[in-house]
């Protein structure tokens, strides 16, 4: 669906130039939802605005579908980007415009006729949940609502793809995954492919398919989010993750402070996928004879899909503790020796 | 009644040239402040946009509709208004009264205004800017549906401040023969010391002056949304 390639972004002049984005491949599936995640000042914002343009890259190429956005006049390129809905960090909206009119905006720009613009923008607002609010005008509404009109907004032309902006940065917790719930609906429903960037982990876990870490102007790695998520390579990943699971040091802590012999080991489990909720382990020790102690554990789901982490320590004869790790890796997605 | 306490003998005055000194003003003030408008508006808009604009011609384009906006502007009004008198007269075909007064008012006014006209879009929020541009908004639709609308208040205020600012000019224009109450209360007041005329002209340009930024004002409020 969106193919970004070889995109490369430098700011200034020749006497002093700053790098934003460099050997960007990307590489985006229909219907899915990719995220893109990083500090801030490393490009994220700056290759999302090369989808549509907004930033033009210095070289490299943007294709959505089958057109090259890059090879566009001005004029063919404002034609695709009504197929492209935007929302935004600060949800800029008119401020002069009632709710009504800003979600019109769009359509008002192509001319459509008054009573499809009606009829449409009843839906939307019917979809955002903002019935009531039509005729307001934006400083009456609260964050989350303002963005609901952002999304309605940007839904408008029905376009076939959703770009977010750190959409919920500026959000509470609470709205934010209000406003995540929103997207992914919107996803299912309408097959919408949305790409947003965020700095914020539970973000990309919460409603991603897919992951791209930036770093620096580059990608330092992508893939699926399950993936990236249980087995980060690059230690900026592993520091985004580590954000969200704070006990990571806590944990090292644990580990140094208990007696380490032949006897003992620690192991780190991942579970993903409906394996998470068997009696696996439980099972498994039952017929190697080995005593277990959880030192740290997490079950969650990304997305839809379950998954699980326990941080293991082992009890037992050698033999038996090399067994059961053994059988425990024939049925669980992955496991680790700590220690 | 201060002043009529004060040993003024208000029955000299002539009322109807009074009349038609304050008429006068306010044609002077409604073409020359329509003019402005006219002319400053788009020469604002087009110095916002050539700014924002990334080409060489853009840039190039802004500088020499700065240059002249700058030149225009810090010419002394009664220097320019003098200086100007061959083109006064090539455009309304005569160079005295009101409608003598008009073209050197509006081109000292409208670079004025289009400076304010600048400013007010500058404060128009970027990005709402660049979500019109994500929509696939031309640069017209921008200006139109975008920069005007959301810079309206901003913009009234300052076609109050241009008008308010013109009600002292239409004053200067009684140099050149333009008329109007300034004029009336320079020749009377100034140059024949009847201080009643004088008074009752600058009471009257200060009722004027009152009524425009009140009903500037008031507009103002009834578009901000903020």
């Amino acid at each position: 669906m969106i193919q970004l390639k070889q995109l490369s972004k430098t700011y200034g002049n020749k006497h002093k130039q700053t790098v934003a984005l460099s050997d960007i491949d990307v590489t985006i599936d229909r219907g899915e939802i990719f995220g893109i995640i990083g500090h801030s000042g490393a490009g994220k914002s700056t290759l999302l605005r090369s989808i549509n343009l907004l930033e033009r890259p210095t070289t490299g190429e943007v294709w959505i579908g089958d057109t090259n956005l890059t090879a566009l006049s001005e004029v063919e390129l404002q034609g695709q980007r009504r197929k492209i809905g935007m929302i935004f960090q600060h949800f800029n909206l008119l401020s002069s415009a009632t709710i009504f009119d800003n979600i019109a905006f769009p359509l008002r720009l192509v001319r459509t006729p008054k009573a499809e613009i009606e009829e449409k923008v009843s839906k939307l607002l019917k979809l955002v949940g903002l019935e009531e609010h039509r005729n307001k005008y934006p400083s009456q509404l609260s964050g989350g609502q303002k963005q609901r009109v952002g999304i309605a907004r940007a839904l408008a032309n029905d376009p076939e793809v959703l770009l977010c902006d750190e959409a919920t940065s500026a959000l509470d917790p609470q709205t934010t995954q209000s406003i995540l719930r929103l997207l992914l609906d919107i996803n299912k429903q309408f097959g919408i492919t949305i790409v947003l960037i965020t700095h914020e982990m539970h973000v990309i876990q919460t409603i991603c398919d897919t992951v791209a870490v930036i770093h620096d102007g580059r990608i330092v790695e992508q893939g699926p989010v399950t993936e990236v998520f249980l087995k980060p390579q690059h230690a900026v990943t592993r520091e985004f993750i580590r954000e969200e699971n704070e006990s990571a040091e806590l944990l090292d802590r644990i580990i140094a402070s208990l007696p380490s012999n032949d006897h003992t080991e620690v192991v780190k489990i991942n579970f993903l996928g409906t394996s998470t909720y068997q009696p696996i382990l439980s099972e498994v020790v039952q017929e190697t004879g080995v005593s277990f102690a959880i030192l740290q554990g997490t079950i969650a789901t990304m997305k839809d899909i379950p998954y699980g982490q326990l941080i293991v320590r082992f009890e037992g004869n050698k033999e038996a503790i090399a067994k059961t790790c053994e059988m425990l890796r024939a049925h669980v997605h992955e496991l680790e020796v700590i220690g | 009644m201060i002043l009529l306490s004060t040993g003024f003998d208000f029955s000299k005055i002539y009322w109807s040239e009074i009349w038609t000194a304050t008429w006068d003003t306010l044609r002077m003030l409604l073409f020359s402040g329509l003019f402005t408008f006219i002319i400053g508006l788009p020469i604002g808009i087009l110095l916002f946009m050539t700014a924002r604009g990334n080409s060489i011609w853009s840039q190039m384009l802004y500088r020499v509709i700065s240059f002249v906006v700058n030149i225009l502007r810090s010419v002394p009004f009664v220097i320019l208004m003098i200086s100007i008198i061959p083109l006064t007269k090539l455009i309304v075909g005569v160079s005295i009264g009101v409608l003598g007064s008009i073209p050197p008012l509006v081109l000292a006014a409208a670079p004025f205004f289009a400076r304010l006209v600048e400013t007010s879009l500058r404060e128009v929020d970027r990005g709402v800017i660049e979500a019109a541009e994500a929509m696939g908004a031309t640069k017209g639709q921008i200006v139109g549906k975008v920069l005007l609308p959301e810079s309206m208040p901003s913009l009234i205020a300052g076609i109050t401040i241009t008008i308010v600012t013109l009600v002292s000019y239409t004053a200067m224009s009684g140099l050149i023969g333009g008329g109007g109450l300034g004029d009336l209360a320079i020749r009377y007041g100034y140059q024949r010391y009847e201080i009643e005329v004088m008074v009752v002209a600058v009471i009257l340009m200060i009722v004027i002056v009152q009524l425009i930024q009140v009903l500037g004002d008031r507009l103002v409020h009834r578009f901000s949304r903020k």
